[in-house]
């Protein structure tokens, strides 16, 4: 890019700047308003700070609710899924880039068909079989659909991490006597780390946000339930509690936050020196 | 940073003669020079059955818990279904396309499917506009606002979708909302017209989505070598002329992806509009097709119905995923 000239520059960064505040906003105001004590989270004339901070909404959300029962579901079937999908993904990644078999392209273009389906569509077909299956009002009838629809998005994913490591290191493994297997394991696995904790993030975002099949699926165990039905509680036809759905909100945004700002990190350990020449 | 559709760092190798999708179906092994191609070690007969051992785990999940399930949407949509059958007290009986008939002779239907198209076309529209004009911004300022901007995105992009829709509803309220205070809308209640409530919804669909696009195409500018852009310069290229020229088309490709990516998502948007909008906006008026089939599912127990309507909503996703495909064939991308 050539050197833009110095007023244009300093319009730029202030732009950038108030369109970072106005971003962030949200945020803020869900964070501040869980922190407002009681009569100040519905006031008419809502003031963008508090001088009171208190921890009244939290303590109502986590008594009135089971709220840390459900918490852990949430943590319960967004953890299987992230793990069992990265490890099954990893291996059909391996099997579709670094193998030639017949029907490989076929499979390749059902990966990617797959993700554009609406999950939500499928939600009538679904309950059914989990009815049949016997889980439905149990974590299991959460965990299974979602391990299905993150796993092909993170296939696709991975494809790129696998096909990035190259032939030589494979062939370099199988002189040295390695079997097809360690080499999966001991040299494949570690090279595509990064990838899978970058593709882990798609699933558990997608799987801690669903509150569809929580909805339709947990209907007389709510011992089973998952954060989002325990929001939507606070929901209520006369006054809404919202210092109770902000607490709620921020209890549920920040893991999703924190596990972000942590794969940064490990993203950019990327594939550096993967070969030594 | 990486972004979902980055398809990772990899070498660029030589652009082979066969690239471009093999309309076969890929039979392998095929004859040609081995120097160095992607995709591993292969020899002819070789490792036959390894791919499909390791391919197991996946294509039993996906044909139990997505193939199968599109096949008894489909016989569903075919099927009379209602809570009767459900219950298990009456035999169900086959509609042919009966289902179908009812459906297409609702107005509402054709009313909710116009209503997602333009919501849709309307959000992907502005989920590209920001997230380029960003992503321009973004190379052209210093570290710290670049910083300030890319964490505040990376929040909004975090943020789930139920809690961001919450958030925006409280912002938005007309009683305790910040935002009307600052506008000077007094009460003005955004939820109660058609409009103002779909427009809420896109602006929340384009917080938490414009911070994909940008980062994959701000991605996607640094990428560019700077010694083409040098050179370009040094040819005497305006500026308006090297993007024209040299960045747009090594762009095209990551434009290409988020473009999909952006329609697939905004058209079955699901959870900011039932909880925006509370299941559909007053007398159904924010319906769009994913939460209509849910309600005529759900609500009202026309499990025929809503399946039908899923259908529909999977043909018009499988038509753009084909448009994506053809473009990606065009590109001669390996797959």
């Amino acid at each position: 890019m050539p050197l833009v000239r110095r007023p244009w520059r300093l319009a730029a960064e202030a732009s950038a700047l108030v369109i970072a505040v106005v971003v962030a906003f949200p945020l803020y105001w869900m964070v501040l308003s869980a922190f407002k004590p009681a009569g100040e989270v519905q006031s008419t004339r809502p003031r963008p700070w508090t001088l009171s901070p208190s921890l009244d909404s939290f303590r109502r959300v986590f008594q009135q609710q089971e709220f840390g029962r459900y918490f852990l579901n949430s943590l319960l079937v967004a953890g299987t899924v992230v793990i069992v999908s990265a490890l099954v993904a990893f291996l059909a990644a391996t099997a579709v880039t670094r193998f030639r078999f017949r029907f490989r392209t076929t499979l390749l273009i059902m990966f990617l068909v797959a993700q554009m389906v609406p999950i939500e569509a499928l939600t009538i077909p679904l309950f059914f079989q989990m009815r049949d299956l016997g889980l439905l009002n149990t974590l299991g009838s959460l965990i299974l659909p979602h391990l299905a629809f993150s796993l092909p998005f993170a296939i696709w994913m991975l494809r790129g991490f696998v096909k990035a490591v190259p032939d030589a290191l494979e062939e370099a493994a199988y002189i040295d006597g390695a079997s097809r297997t360690r080499f999966l394991w001991q040299i494949l696995f570690p090279l595509v780390f990064p990838g899978l904790v970058a593709t882990s993030v798609f699933s558990f975002i997608s799987t801690w946000n669903d509150f569809l099949f929580a909805k339709s699926f947990i209907i007389s165990d709510t011992s089973q339930s998952t954060l989002p039905m325990a929001l939507l509680v606070f929901f209520k036809p006369d006054e809404n509690d919202w210092g109770g759905i902000m607490a709620g909100s921020t209890v549920m945004t920040v893991p999703v936050l924190v596990f972000f700002v942590l794969v940064q990190r490990r993203l950019v350990s990327g594939l550096g020196g993967a070969v030594k020449d | 940073m990486t972004s979902p559709t980055d398809h990772a760092p990899r070498p660029r190798s030589p652009k082979r003669p066969e690239t471009a999708l093999p309309a076969t179906g890929g039979k392998a092994p095929r004859p040609g020079p081995r120097g160095g191609t992607r995709g591993g070690p292969r020899r002819a007969g070789q490792g036959g059955w390894t791919p499909w051992l390791y391919l197991a785990p996946a294509l039993v999940v996906l044909g139990g818990l997505l193939v199968y399930p599109i096949y008894q949407l489909g016989l569903i949509s075919f099927l009379e279904y209602t809570q009767a059958q459900v219950s298990g007290g009456q035999p169900t009986t086959f509609q042919g396309f009966g289902n179908y008939a009812t459906l297409f002779g609702d107005s509402q239907f054709w009313q909710v499917l116009l209503a997602t198209v333009l919501f849709a076309a309307a959000c992907v529209v502005t989920t590209l506009g920001l997230g380029c004009a960003l992503a321009v911004l973004l190379t052209r300022v210093r570290a710290l606002p670049r910083l300030a901007l890319m964490l505040a995105a990376l929040g909004a992009w975090a943020t789930p979708a139920i809690t961001g829709s919450t958030v925006f509803v409280f912002l938005f309220d007309p009683d305790y909302g910040p935002v009307n205070r600052i506008l000077g809308l007094g009460d003005f209640s955004w939820t109660y017209g058609r409009y103002s409530a779909f427009t809420l919804v896109l602006l929340e669909v384009v917080w938490c989505s414009f911070p994909f696009v940008m980062v994959t195409v701000y991605a996607g500018i640094k990428a560019i070598p700077g010694e083409v852009l040098e050179a370009a310069s040094l040819d005497g290229a305006s500026q308006w002329r090297t993007w024209r020229s040299v960045t747009a088309p090594m762009l095209r490709p990551i434009l290409v992806v988020v473009t999909i990516q952006s329609i697939i998502w905004d058209f079955k948007v699901f959870t900011q509009i039932y909880v925006m909008t509370n299941g559909g906006g007053i007398a159904g008026q924010n319906l769009v097709l994913n939460v209509y089939a849910y309600q005529k599912a759900f609500a009202s127990s026309q499990y025929s119905l809503g399946s039908a309507i899923g259908v529909v909503m999977l043909l018009i996703l499988l038509a753009v995923t084909l448009v994506y495909l053809r473009l990606l064939r065009r590109r001669g991308e390996e797959l």
